[in-house]
C-alpha cells in the first residue's frame, strides 16, 4: 500500500471552499461570450488559505536547500544568497514596471541595466554585453547563434564543426546541435588540459569554434590556454567560454582579456541569484570586438546624450547585425538582474576578488584534506572545484551510495557521475561562503564514509536512512509515466 | 560587504594545509601578465548604501501600481497577487535550492513541480504539461522544435499566424534559423485578415501551424476548423494561449490542439519590467518523449511512500548531449511555483472572480470608448480582456496626450503593423477600477 505523505492540492481540495476572494464588478455588466466560447468545466482546486500555507509548509520542509546547510554540488556554485537582494528585487518601482512603458518612465530600470553591461564588460574584459537571455544554456545559444552569423556574414559557410572538450556540460553540444551542426570532441591532457595535439589535428576551415570551460569541470585552469586559443583562432575559429565557472575568475583573470571571443554569464552562480529551486537563471553574454554587432536586440544604450544640466537619456538599440531576440521583452530583470546588481555594487572590486580567491582556497583545502583518503585523478591546485572517484579498491560502493549516505549527515551530496571522463566522479565545489568548520565537518564525514565503504557497504547501499524519504523507483516512474494529478473521480459527486 | 565568513587566522591554517603561502599563490597557472586586472568597478557598498541606490533607482520609475493608470497588455499583464504567494515564495526551503537532482532531499520541489503540470493541464485542456519554460514566447519556439522533431526534419515549413504576439514571431524566427525552417504566414498583407486566411498556406510540407488565443489583437476564435485542416495535411498545430482567458474560454486543447502554450505571467508573478516570467507548455502525452523541458513524474520510494522524480531525462541535455531535444536545463522553477500558490489559493472561485472581472472592466472599457468621436472597437469579433481601438490619430500622439494625465494608454500596434497606425491595443484587468476606466475615457475625450 502506498503511503501517502502529503497529498496533493488536488486531493486537498473541498468542493465548494472558498480562499482569496476579489472585489465585486463595479461596471455595468455586459453578457458572457457566446456558450460555444465557453469552457464548460474549470477542474481547479478549491481550498481556503490556511489550507494552502500549510500544503506548501509542508512541501518546504522536504527541501534540502542553502538556508539550511552546506551544498557543494560541482559547477553550480551554491553560495550563500544575501537576503537583501530579496528585498531589492521587491521594490515596488521594480515589481511594477510593464516592459512596454514610455522609456521616459523607467529610467531607473534603464541604468540599472546599463550599468550592469557595463560592469559586465569591465569584470570580463568583453566589449560588448547583452542582458538579454534567460539563462545560461540560453545565452550559450544566443552565442553559437553569434558565432555562425559572424562566418555566414563573411561568406564563410563551409564551417560546421565546433570542438568541444570531453569535459564539457551538457549544454554545449545540446546548443550546437539545436543550430545542426558537427560536434567534434576533443580528448584532454593527463593534466586535465585540452589535449594541444587533438586539438591541433581538428583545427581546419571547417571549424566554427571551440566551447571551451575554463576553468574546466575538472575545476583546472588550463594551463595552455593561450595556445589552445592561438590554434582555434590560427584557423579561422572563434573561441567560447562557458562562463558557469566563472566564480574562480573574478579579479582573477579576465576572460576577454585571454581572447575569449564570447562568454555567457550565470548570474544565478556568480552573482548569488538564488536558484530557486531549479530557475529562474540569468545568462547574460559578453563579447569581444568581433561579435558585437552581432548581439541579440535589443541592447540599452544611451539615445539622447547628456547636456549641461540634463542626464542621458537611456532606452533600447538593435546592433546592426543583430541574431535577433531570444525571448520576449527585455531579459530577467526583476528577479535576476536588480540581485546581481545588488551583489556586485556590495562588492566592489576588491570585493569579487575576495569571492574567487576564498572560493579557490575552500576547494583546494577540501582537495588537500580528502586526498589521501579518495583518488584524485587530476590532482594539482584546483580552482573553485576539484573531481574526485567515488569508489574504493574490493568494495562494491558507488559514488551514488556516497552522495545518498552525505544526506544523513545532513550534507548535499556533490555532484555525481560528473565530468564523464572521471570515473565515478564526485565533483565538489564549496564556494567561498562556507566557514572552515562546515568544511572541515564535510571532509570528516567523507573520510567516516570511506571506512564504512570498506566495513558495513550495506549502510551506504540503503542510504539515506535519516531523511524523510528513501531511494526513488526512478524506472517505475519512466515506464508508468504519471505526469499528471486530477481531481478524483468522485470529486463532482462531493458537491 | 562580503559574505566570506573565513578569519585571518582561519585562512592562514588553511593555506598551510594547502600548502602555498599566501592566496595569490593559488593562482599561478594564469597568464602572468593577465593575472589580478585592476577592475575600474566603483567601491563596495554597505548594506544599508545599497539599500538605498537601489531604492532611489526603483523610485525613479514610474509603476503602475502607485503613479500610473495602466491599460498596457500586449504579452505581460497587470494584476493582483494574493500575499500569501510572496509569504510562500519567501521561505529559502523553496528559494535556496537547487534543480532537484537528488530526489530524496527535494521532495518539496518535485511535489509543487508535479502539482504545477497537473494545474496546467487541467487549465489547458492538455494532457500533459512539462516543469516550464523561460516564457512564453521561447515556449512557442519549443514547439516548433517539437514540430521539427516529430517530422524529423522532413517537414520544413511553419504557418504563423500574425496575431501571434511579433515578439513570439521573432524568437520563434531566431531560434528556427540554423534548422533551415521556412516560417510563412505573417506576411504584412495578412496582418488584419482572420484564421481562415491561413488554410490556403497548410499542405504537405507544413510541419506546424502557430496560433495565439485570444489572438494578439484580443479576438476570440474558434479554431477547430482550422485544427481539422491542419491534421488533414498531418501538420501540428500550437496555440499560444493568454491563461487568465482560459478560465473563461473553451480551451484550445477543447479545439484540438496539439500543444498549448503561453506566458503565466498573469498568475502571480510580477510585471518586474518583463521577467522573468513563466512559460508553459502542455501537450499530448503521444508527444510527450519530443518535448522538451524537465518533466516529473510519480513514483515510490524504498519506504513504500508515494513521490516524485524527475524522470524521461533521456530526452535532455547532460544525458543526450547533441542530440537532446533543446539545451534547456535551468527554467522557472520558483516561478512555476508562484504560479502554483497564486492558483491554489484563489481556487476555482476567486480563479473565476477574476476572469469575470477582467472581461467585464474590459467590456465597459470598449463600450464607453467606442460611444467617443472618432474612436472605435476596431474588430467585429468576440474579445476577452483585450481589445484594438481605432483612434482619429496616430496612436504615439494620443499615448503622449494620455500620458500627461498620468495614463499608459495602451500598446501602439502601428509599431508592427503598418495598416494600424491609429490603433491601440487596450487591456484591462481587475486593477482597473471604474474610476480608470471612466478617466481615460475622460482624457480621450479631449482629442
Amino acid at each position: 500500500m502506498t503511503k501517502i505523505v502529503e497529498p496533493t492540492i488536488f486531493e486537498l481540495s473541498t468542493p465548494g471552499r472558498r480562499g482569496v476572494t476579489m472585489p465585486a464588478v463595479d461596471v455595468p455588466e455586459t453578457a458572457l461570450p457566446p456558450k460555444e466560447f465557453l469552457r464548460s468545466e474549470l477542474p481547479l482546486p478549491e481550498l481556503a488559505e490556511v489550507d494552502v500555507v500549510r500544503h506548501y509548509m509542508q512541501l518546504s520542509k522536504f527541501n534540502y536547500n542553502v538556508d539550511a546547510g552546506f551544498y557543494p554540488l560541482g559547477s553550480c556554485t551554491m553560495k550563500y544568497n544575501p537576503k537583501i537582494n530579496e528585498d531589492t528585487c521587491r521594490l515596488p518601482g521594480f515589481l511594477f514596471t510593464h516592459p512596454l512603458q514610455p522609456i521616459e518612465t523607467t529610467q531607473g530600470n534603464l541604468v540599472l541595466m546599463y550599468e550592469m553591461q557595463e560592469w559586465l564588460k569591465e569584470i570580463s574584459g568583453f566589449a560588448g554585453v547583452t542582458l538579454q537571455p534567460a539563462a545560461g544554456a540560453q545565452g550559450e545559444f544566443a552565442g553559437v547563434l553569434m558565432m555562425r552569423a559572424y562566418h555566414n556574414l563573411r561568406g564563410d559557410d563551409k564551417r560546421i564543426k565546433m570542438l568541444i572538450p570531453d569535459a564539457a556540460h551538457g549544454t554545449n553540444p545540446a546548443s550546437v546541435g539545436m543550430l545542426g551542426m558537427t560536434v567534434v570532441t576533443i580528448p584532454s591532457d593527463d593534466r586535465g588540459n585540452v589535449d594541444l595535439k587533438a586539438l591541433e589535428a581538428a583545427c581546419d576551415e571547417t571549424v566554427v569554434g571551440m566551447m571551451l570551460t575554463n576553468p574546466n569541470t575538472l575545476g583546472m585552469f588550463d594551463e595552455h590556454i593561450e595556445q589552445v586559443i592561438a590554434l582555434v583562432h590560427g584557423c579561422g575559429g572563434l573561441m567560447y567560454g562557458d562562463g558557469a565557472n566563472l566564480n574562480a575568475l573574478l579579479g582573477i583573470v579576465r576572460p576577454g582579456d585571454l581572447g575569449f571571443d564570447v562568454m555567457h554569464f550565470n548570474l544565478h552562480k556568480t552573482f548569488s541569484v538564488p536558484h530557486g529551486g531549479g530557475g529562474p537563471g540569468c545568462g547574460p553574454v559578453g563579447v569581444g570586438p568581433k561579435l558585437v554587432d552581432f548581439l541579440p536586440s535589443p541592447l540599452v544604450g544611451i539615445v539622447e546624450a547628456e547636456t549641461d544640466d540634463v542626464p542621458p537619456l537611456y532606452g533600447f538599440v538593435t546592433p546592426k547585425q543583430s541574431i535577433g531576440r531570444m525571448k520576449a521583452f527585455h531579459g530577467h530583470f526583476g528577479g535576476g538582474l536588480v540581485r546581481a546588481y545588488t551583489y556586485i555594487a556590495m562588492h566592489g572590486p576588491d570585493g569579487l576578488k575576495d569571492i574567487a580567491q576564498y572560493a579557490v582556497l575552500n576547494a583546494n583545502y577540501l582537495q588537500a584534506r580528502l586526498r589521501d583518503t579518495y583518488h584524485i585523478p587530476f590532482d594539482r591546485i584546483c580552482m573553485h572545484e576539484f573531481v574526485m572517484e567515488g569508489q574504493f579498491e574490493g568494495s562494491p560502493i558507488r559514488a551514488l551510495d556516497i552522495s545518498k549516505r552525505l544526506m544523513d549527515f545532513n550534507f548535499h551530496p556533490p555532484t555525481n557521475y560528473f565530468p564523464l571522463i572521471v570515473h565515478e566522479a564526485l565533483m565538489i565545489e564549496p564556494t567561498e561562503t562556507e566557514n572552515k568548520a562546515t568544511l572541515d565537518r564535510f571532509a570528516d564525514v567523507l573520510i567516516q564514509i570511506a571506512e564504512e565503504a570498506k566495513t558495513q557497504p550495506e549502510l551506504l547501499q540503503n542510504a539515506p536512512n535519516d531523511t524523510l524519504f528513501g531511494r526513488m523507483d526512478e524506472v517505475k516512474a519512466a515506464r508508468e509515466l504519471v505526469l499528471c494529478c486530477w481531481l478524483p473521480e468522485d470529486y463532482e459527486k462531493l458537491k | 560587504m562580503t559574505y566570506i565568513p573565513t578569519s585571518p587566522h582561519e585562512r592562514d591554517a588553511m593555506l598551510k594545509t594547502v600548502g602555498v603561502k599566501t592566496l595569490d599563490d593559488l593562482f599561478d597557472a594564469i597568464p602572468q601578465k593577465h593575472r589580478f586586472p585592476n577592475l575600474n568597478l566603483p567601491p563596495a557598498l554597505s548594506e544599508m548604501e545599497a539599500a538605498d541606490l537601489l531604492g532611489e533607482m526603483a523610485s525613479s520609475n514610474e509603476n503602475v501600481r502607485e503613479d500610473m493608470v495602466s491599460f498596457l497588455g500586449a504579452g505581460a499583464y497587470h494584476h493582483y497577487t494574493p500575499s500569501v504567494v510572496d509569504h510562500m515564495l519567501r521561505r529559502g526551503e523553496f528559494y535556496t535550492a537547487y534543480t532537484p537532482y537528488q530526489p530524496e532531499i527535494s521532495q518539496g520541489t518535485l511535489q509543487a513541480i508535479f502539482e504545477f503540470q497537473a494545474l496546467m493541464s487541467a487549465l489547458t485542456g492538455m494532457e500533459v504539461s512539462n516543469a516550464s519554460h523561460y516564457d512564453g514566447a521561447t515556449a512557442a519556439a519549443e514547439a516548433v522544435n517539437l514540430a521539427y522533431a516529430q517530422f524529423r526534419g522532413k517537414r520544413k515549413k511553419v504557418v504563423l499566424s500574425p496575431a501571434v504576439n511579433p515578439q513570439y514571431r521573432e524568437v520563434i524566427r531566431t531560434y528556427s534559423q540554423g534548422l533551415g525552417v521556412e516560417n510563412v504566414g505573417d506576411e504584412a498583407t495578412n496582418s488584419e485578415l482572420g484564421p481562415e486566411a491561413l488554410i490556403p498556406l497548410i499542405d504537405e510540407s507544413t510541419m506546424l501551424v502557430v496560433l495565439q488565443f485570444p489572438d494578439f489583437f484580443g479576438r476570440i476564435y474558434d479554431y477547430t476548423k482550422l485544427i481539422e485542416t491542419a491534421h488533414a495535411q498531418g501538420a501540428l498545430v500550437c496555440v499560444a494561449a493568454n491563461p487568465t482567458a482560459l478560465l473563461m474560454l473553451k480551451t484550445p486543447g477543447a479545439m484540438g490542439a496539439d500543444m498549448v502554450v503561453g506566458e503565466a505571467q498573469p498568475f502571480g508573478i510580477p510585471l518586474w519590467y518583463g521577467g522573468p516570467y513563466l512559460g508553459f507548455f502542455t501537450t499530448k502525452k503521444s508527444y510527450v518523449h519530443k518535448m522538451a523541458g524537465r518533466l516529473v513524474g510519480e513514483t515510490i520510494d524504498s519506504r513504500g511512500q508515494r513521490s516524485y522524480v524527475l524522470t524521461l531525462t533521456a530526452r535532455e541535455q547532460h544525458i543526450k548531449r547533441e542530440r537532446a531535444s533543446s539545451n534547456i536545463c535551468t527554467n522557472q522553477g520558483l516561478l512555476a511555483l508562484a504560479c502554483s500558490i497564486y492558483m491554489s489559493a484563489l481556487g476555482k472561485n476567486g480563479l473565476q472572480q477574476v476572469a469575470n472581472l477582467c472581461y467585464q472592466k474590459a467590456h465597459y472599457a470598449a463600450s464607453e470608448l467606442n460611444k467617443l468621436k472618432g474612436f472605435k472597437v476596431h474588430f467585429k469579433e468576440a474579445f476577452f480582456h483585450e481589445f484594438t481601438l481605432e483612434c482619429p490619430q496616430p496612436a504615439s500622439e494620443i499615448n503622449q496626450h494620455l500620458l500627461e494625465h498620468g495614463i499608459f494608454g495602451g500598446y501602439d500596434l502601428g509599431q508592427n503593423y503598418a495598416t494600424l497606425k491609429n490603433h491601440l491595443l487596450i487591456a484591462v484587468t481587475e486593477m482597473n477600477s471604474k474610476e480608470d476606466i471612466d478617466l481615460l475615457v475622460e482624457a480621450l475625450k479631449e482629442i
